[in-house]
């Protein structure tokens, strides 16, 4: 199926309250960055995310770098916005953003 | 043509005013062209992660299409030196 308009993607971010864009699933991901954005997940406690495999989807993989106007693959969305790579995601680990981040989405960690 | 560890530093002083790049060539441990970069620039200043990260990304766009990973870390002068005394 084509999820990959513009429109289609404004919704798909706002399904869940965390989704994320990876190379891979959760369970096998196929790329290292992808890797450190499911382990920094599980480990704050986060189970139940959306997660959409780039792979399997072209369409979508250039969807979504330009949906969020960012150029590489991971890309996590908290409530509908635009959070960052694995980078982002790393250094908000690190210094505990990624803690405040989730209480607000009612996620303890 | 693929870019330059040389190149991107270059950029990043020209254009965001950097006044400390790390460039790291990260492709051998991967499949294609792979960079790994610090930047510590003063226009960092008061801008959220998210914000300096684009500004990276924008900075380099021409460079990163043709480029596999990228990461980066981004610093202000001042987190730059608490980084250093680390």
């Amino acid at each position: 199926c084509a999820v990959s308009g513009e429109k289609n993607l404004a919704e798909i971010v706002k399904k869940n309250k965390v989704v994320v864009f990876m190379k891979g699933t959760p369970a096998q991901p196929m790329c290292g960055f992808s890797n450190a954005v499911v382990q920094i997940l599980r480990m704050h406690g986060v189970d139940n995310y959306a997660s959409y495999n780039v792979l399997e989807d072209q369409e979508l993989r250039q969807g979504v770098k330009a949906f969020s106007n960012w150029p590489t693959i991971p890309q996590v969305f908290f409530n509908g916005e635009f959070v960052g790579g694995c980078d982002i995601l790393l250094q908000m680990h690190q210094n505990g953003d990624l803690v405040e981040e989730l209480q607000k989405l009612g996620i303890r960690s | 043509m693929a870019a330059t560890a040389d190149q991107i530093r270059d950029k990043l002083v020209a254009e965001i005013g950097a006044v400390h790049v790390e460039v790291e060539d990260t492709s051998s441990n991967r499949c294609a062209a792979s960079f790994k970069v610090l930047v510590v620039s003063p226009q960092f200043e008061g801008k959220p992660l998210l914000q300096r990260h684009r500004m990276v990304n924008n900075c380099l766009a021409a460079e990163l299409k043709d480029i596999h990973a990228f990461e980066q870390k981004t610093l202000t002068p001042e987190q730059w030196e608490k980084h250093k005394a680390q």
